[in-house]
């Protein structure tokens, strides 16, 4: 491997905004973008990120419980493009019953364990997954931690003698 | 729900069965950990061997889970310092200065030279303190002890600085929404400038111990290859992607807390290999000692709070004296101050490679969410890869060159 392959990028690269039909509305603050897109079509839009916009890592995954809102859950991804030395956060408006994304396994494999951490905290299933089950609580666990209706003393144990 | 020992025992399979026919190659599928001394906390492997060679491992995390983040919406902003001690705790002062500069983006409010330039020399102390334990324990895992007994010496010294300045040899919450928990104290810079003086010398003496030491050569030297495209799929970060070429660091690339003021080089090792990560965490260590050198030398004068008395307490003399900072005083510690809406992401270099925080807040005095990327658990996931066709024994240095925490890993 080269030395200084992926260069950092020089600071008028910055600013970036992402042009894609997939994104319905762009926001600005803190200096950092926030991309609303189409979940339908994320997987398109990160492939088209990745392989021509050259966001080649995927920093996170992550998810917002807005309850009671709807649409309910917002899921957050954080790209990161070390040639332009530029960050980008891309969001996922999900509906509250039945929420479920296309997995973007497939465009960075490094998506395989936030989606698993997402999928064990808020209960968000991501199509095409290769193995989707819980990663931080026990297989058995019922309920999703994360989610604001989920209390905090929220574990009642029966012991098997009772 | 009735649960027997027979249940919690029949997902693991201790040995496979012996395939019927003869020729078929006889796999085992072994457990390293979750109580293993080289697993450096709580991990279990699930090693699928055939002979001495692993043909996959499987990860299995989330023995240390605490629910830090569900913890977080419990608390105020200012409470949340005390939480981000416990999710790295070798690399403390790296998780409170992410989580204060993320929110102290929301607050918009800005921090004095005196304050970022203490927090620069801590973080640095306790990336030192990070790789020392690293050092020590990864040449311990592979049968250097005496490297041990000779990296916790230097640790000690940090830890009595850290309780120095804090009050706390490791859950420091030293580093605080709005600038620092307390004035440094008097005659720190004797004690920092006493050990860090002396720091270079020390590593040169690891440096004696191990460089051209023909055993540690032949246990680090082309052990635990994995390529660098593999690396930056599967979310790997910090020394692993420098020992494999990649010039990338966020004091460099995205500096913060005034990092571009400080002279420094980002050490950078091609061979991507055990040996790789280890120079580049002795020369880490060798820069770290500059940074703190340069910190200690030029230190401003001035405030080292932030001039915002709606977020920072009132001097104790102030609140006894004057009816508007007793009104301050009284608002913050009863309700908490309140952070306007919105959200932000920051990230640091830690010991360990990126720490990012994503802070939402809905215009409460507490956090809507707080998401913690840590390094530890993206290294993880390249795990896998790196120890594919490798021989088991090589497992323990692999394993040892990543440098996770698992706390980090499973907050």
């Amino acid at each position: 491997m080269e030395k200084g392959r992926f260069g950092l990028g020089h600071a008028e690269e910055r600013g970036y905004q992402v042009n894609h039909p997939a994104i319905l509305e762009t926001t600005e603050a803190f200096g950092e973008s926030t991309s609303f897109a189409d979940p339908e079509r994320i997987v398109d839009l990160c492939r088209y990120l990745k392989d021509s916009e050259k966001f080649i890592r995927l920093s996170g995954v992550t998810a917002v419980d807005l309850h009671p809102a709807e649409p309910r859950f917002e899921v957050v991804y954080h790209l990161h493009s070390l040639e332009r030395n530029q960050r980008i956060r891309l969001k996922c408006r999900l509906s509250g019953t039945n929420p479920e994304i296309d997995s973007l396994t497939g465009v960075w494999r490094g998506a395989n364990w936030y989606e698993r951490e997402v999928f064990d905290m808020f209960g968000i299933g991501f199509r095409n997954h290769p193995n989707l089950v819980r990663i931080l609580m026990p297989v058995d666990w019922e309920g999703y931690p994360l989610r604001k209706d989920y209390p905090v003393h929220g574990y009642k144990y029966s012991y098997p003698s009772e | 729900m009735k649960h027997s020992f027979e249940d919690h025992t029949s997902t693991i399979q201790a040995v496979q069965e012996i395939p019927a026919t003869p020729a078929a190659p006889r796999r085992m599928t072994l457990n390293m950990g979750p109580q293993h001394p080289s697993t450096h906390g709580v991990l279990r492997i699930v090693l699928e061997l055939e002979g001495e060679t692993i043909i996959s491992a499987a990860p299995d995390i989330g023995f240390l889970h605490t629910g830090i983040e569900k913890e977080f919406e419990q608390k105020n902003w200012q409470q949340g310092v005390t939480l981000t001690d416990r999710v790295d705790y070798l690399a403390n002062l790296s998780n409170n200065l992410v989580y204060s500069l993320a929110v102290e983006k929301l607050l918009q409010i800005e921090i004095p030279p005196r304050a970022q330039w203490t927090r620069v020399m801590m973080a640095e102390l306790s990336r030192l303190n990070s790789h020392l334990v690293w050092l020590g324990t990864h040449a311990l895992d592979i049968g250097a002890m005496t490297m041990f007994f000779y990296c916790f010496r230097e640790r000690e010294d940090i830890l009595r600085i850290f309780e120095m300045f804090s009050g706390q040899r490791m859950m420091t919450s030293y580093i605080r929404i709005g600038g620092l928990a307390l004035e440094p104290p008097r005659g720190w810079q004797q004690a920092v400038g006493k050990f860090i003086r002396a720091f270079p010398s020390k590593v040169d003496e690891y440096e004696e111990l191990l460089n051209a030491n023909p055993i540690w050569m032949q246990r680090t030297k082309g052990v635990g290859f994995i390529s660098l495209e593999d690396m930056l799929d599967l979310g790997v970060t910090g020394p692993m992607l420098r020992g494999a070429g990649l010039n990338w660091d966020i004091r460099k690339s995205e500096p913060y807390s005034s990092y571009e003021k400080f002279d420094f080089n980002v050490p950078v090792e091609t061979s991507n290999d055990v040996w790789s990560r280890y120079r580049v965490r002795l020369q880490e260590m060798r820069e770290s000692a500059k940074i703190i050198i340069q910190a200690l030398e030029g230190m401003p004068d001035g405030p080292w709070q932030a001039d915002a008395p709606h977020v920072v307490l009132p001097d104790r003399e102030k609140m006894k004296t004057q009816m508007e900072a007793l009104i301050y005083h009284f608002k913050i510690v009863t309700e908490g101050f309140r952070v306007p809406a919105g959200e932000a992401y920051q990230c640091v270099e830690a010991p360990r490679g990126e720490i990012g925080y994503y802070v939402v807040s809905d215009g409460t005095s507490k956090p809507y969410r707080v998401h913690m990327r840590t390094p530890s658990f993206g290294n993880l996931q390249g795990l896998p890869k790196m120890l594919e066709n490798t021989m088991i024994a090589d497992s323990i240095a692999a394993l040892g060159s990543m440098d996770f925490v698992l706390g980090d890993t499973d907050r």
